[in-house]
């Protein structure tokens, strides 16, 4: 789960990790408001988006009078900006934040992820500040400097001493950059982050370290205990059908293709988005209604596929594990009942109490088309709706 | 022979009194397998049908000899009863809940790194050795006995390549499902090395999916070791870059974790790749018939 920047700071805030004084904005009035508490002479208006890249769009911009920040938070609010992360339609700009100006001496790269590899918390740091990392990363990997952190001891202060010395750091700027990372670090694990990014960092000419932007993303398997991150979920940057999948925990992604897939398992919902490409066709979505699916989630899985405008054909594809085929077609006749079916279905069935649902399906009139196989399934779809 | 399990392995259940652990555990009895026991803190000293319950780990395997665990904890609690059957001296865990955070898993792993017990999960469908063993929730029926050991990163991906193999007539030695997390106890160059050295594994499938580079370090590994043919399938080719992976994920595993770039790994190392999900059993006779090995 993303948040806003400003969501991201109040965070770091509370847990001492030191960010610029800023308010966030809804309204110009409020923009305005906010800069007047602040005062000058140097403001930043931030457009709030879940997408990076929000600076080179033209979300991001410095206002040097109260005047120009109240120009710049109209420009902004309400604008669809465009970087990188969005596509091409962009995302619109409902909030924004207001920060003062920092007088910077350096810029600086500091991350921390979930690492694979070792299975640990892992920080990176580069000197190459403000930069896209990925760009780094590759071209000059060796600029990026690795901290791995033994949970079982957390974060210890030389390690991250070490760390402070090897970006260039010197005499106190040291001993803030530590009380940063260990800030840091308690952030990341009693939030329960995924990734905690602050591109850039910057070196104060005052000394000190501070987090000029930040971005946070949380483990979406730990939400259960994080009631407050839940709370600042802006499902404004979220799509709708995705909302809706959500909220019935099935696993959605919308994609641009026009062949609904309905699939259970991660693994075999991606095999069934490659297969329908393998044979020329582009599936329209991602859509995995999980090992314990009942009628009901199966029934608003089919509804969510057949809402969007782009399908033109429904491949449902099952092994039933803990899944029982009989259950699978037990919904899609109750939701093709509810919603109706405007499009060709293939349903490819197979494992436990296969026979029962095949009978269900044949027995219910509708005019289902049946497959044996994934590449049997895949076929028939992309042959019905040519 | 087989490897991880077999007819001789001693199951105990955590979690066996709630709905899923429950109808699991019948599962595996109805298959053969020998569910010794259960634990549920609290329900110490009573019993699922004929299977003696324990308050503890501990408790249950000094009165069963269990030597491996199925955990279908919830998650919240999931971590801590993975440490309960290590701490116990459970030499095989095999945790099935999906959810489990991050951050627990983290903690278990660097656990487990200090006993002797090896966990295959969370987030998996299990491990079967057919005709002896099921441990997990795989429907028992879909497979058959025979020479071909499975690994996969995916629940009914795995199904899908043992019921084309059981299809065409093959058998499998031992299925195992390491799980879909991105902290997991076992990982594919495990799995391939225990396979590697079982006399009764003529050829293997491994399935991976994109994210991470687990699949691009086993083939490493398999160019390096692999005395056995090899089929694979890599799920994602056409999954959106960005969707699920993080920024700086992409940073720490050097830009790799596409499928194109596994798929290209494991066919550098001699893998013979599935073109489909439908292609499993077909590519995995392939390998064999390429390696001039027999698979019955």
């Amino acid at each position: 789960m993303n948040i806003h920047e400003y969501q991201a700071k109040e965070i770091f805030r509370s847990f001492g990790v030191k960010v610029p004084r800023g308010y966030p904005a809804f309204t110009v009035d409020e923009a305005v408001a906010a800069a007047e508490q602040l005062g000058g002479p140097i403001w930043v208006v931030k457009a709030q988006i879940h997408a990076g890249g929000r600076g080179k769009g033209g979300g991001v911009k410095l206002a040097k009078s109260i005047e120009e920040v109240r120009t710049l938070a109209g420009q902004i609010l309400g604008m669809q900006l465009v970087t990188h992360q969005t596509g091409p339609e962009g995302q619109k700009v409902r909030r924004l934040y207001i920060e003062e100006g920092a007088a910077i001496a350096k810029e600086y790269y500091l991350g921390a992820v979930l690492d694979r590899a070792t299975s640990r918390v892992t920080f990176m740091a580069s000197t190459e500040g403000g930069v896209e990392i990925e760009k780094v990363a590759e071209e000059s990997p060796e600029k990026i400097l690795k901290l791995t952190v033994d949970p079982a001891y957390g974060l210890r202060d030389y390690e991250a001493r070490d760390l402070g010395f090897a970006l260039g750091l010197e005499g106190k700027q040291v001993v803030h950059f530590t009380r940063f990372m260990q800030g840091l670090y308690r952030v990341f694990t009693e939030k329960d982050c995924a990734l905690a990014e602050i591109n850039p960092l910057v070196l104060t000419q005052s000394g000190e370290i501070v987090a000029l932007d930040g971005k946070l993303n949380f483990d979406s398997n730990a939400l259960y205990r994080q009631a407050d991150i839940v709370a600042y979920r802006d499902t404004d940057e979220e799509d709708p059908s995705e909302i809706k999948a959500h909220n019935a925990e099935l696993s959605y992604i919308k994609l641009d293709g026009d062949i609904g897939c309905m699939v259970n398992g991660a693994g075999l919902a991606m095999a069934t988005m490659d297969i329908i490409k393998h044979y020329g066709a582009e599936p329209a979505n991602f859509l995995d209604v999980g090992g314990g699916a009942n009628e009901a989630k199966v029934a608003l899985a089919f509804e969510i596929i057949t809402a969007d405008p782009n399908v033109k054909g429904i491949f449902v594809n099952i092994f039933g594990g803990i899944m029982k085929c009989d259950v699978i077609a037990t919904g899609v006749i109750a939701a093709v009942k509810k919603v109706g079916l405007k499009v060709p279905l293939v349903v490819r069935l197979e494992g436990t109490n296969v026979e029962l649902g095949k009978k269900i399906l044949d027995e219910s009139g509708l005019n289902v088309i049946s497959a044996s196989t994934m590449a049997d399934g895949a076929q028939k779809i992309i042959a019905a709706i040519r | 022979m087989s490897i991880l399990v077999n007819k001789d392995t001693r199951v105990i259940c955590q979690g066996i009194t709630g709905a899923t652990g429950t109808f699991h555990t019948r599962q595996a009895v109805e298959y053969g397998t020998q569910m010794v026991g259960g634990v549920t803190p609290g329900k110490g000293g009573t019993r699922l049908d004929a299977i003696p319950i324990f308050d503890t780990v501990e408790q249950a395997v000094r009165e069963t000899g269990a030597n491996a665990s199925v955990i279908y904890v919830p998650p919240p609690f999931a971590a801590d009863a993975i440490m309960e059957a290590a701490a116990a001296g459970i030499e095989l865990i095999v945790a099935i809940t999906e959810g489990i955070p991050v951050l627990d898993m983290v903690k278990v792993k660097r656990f487990l790194g200090e006993t002797g017990s090896r966990l295959v999960g969370p987030n998996c469908p299990g491990v079967i050795t057919p005709g002896e063993c099921k441990i997990g929730i795989m429907p028992g029926h879909i497979h058959r006995k025979g020479h071909v050991g499975v690994v996969s990163r995916s629940g009914t991906l795995t199904y899908e390549a043992v019921g084309q193999l059981t299809a065409l007539g093959i058998g499998q030695s031992t299925c195992v499902g390491i799980g879909g997390d991105p902290v997991n106890g076992t990982n594919f160059i495990d799995v391939m090395s225990l396979f590697n050295a079982d006399p009764d594994t003529h050829a293997v499938i491994m399935i991976g999916e994109i994210g991470g580079s687990a699949e691009e370090e086993a083939a490493a590994w398999i160019k390096a070791h692999m005395t056995k043919p090899v089929a694979s399938f890599i799920a994602g080719q056409t999954a959106p870059p960005g969707k699920r992976m993080g920024h700086a994920g992409a940073i720490i595993s050097g830009g790799k974790g596409t499928a194109a770039d596994k798929i290209a790994a494991l066919t550098d190392a001699g893998a013979e790749m599935a073109a489909t999900p439908s292609d499993m059993g077909e590519a995995l006779l392939r390998a064999a018939a390429r390696a001039g090995v027999k698979l019955s």
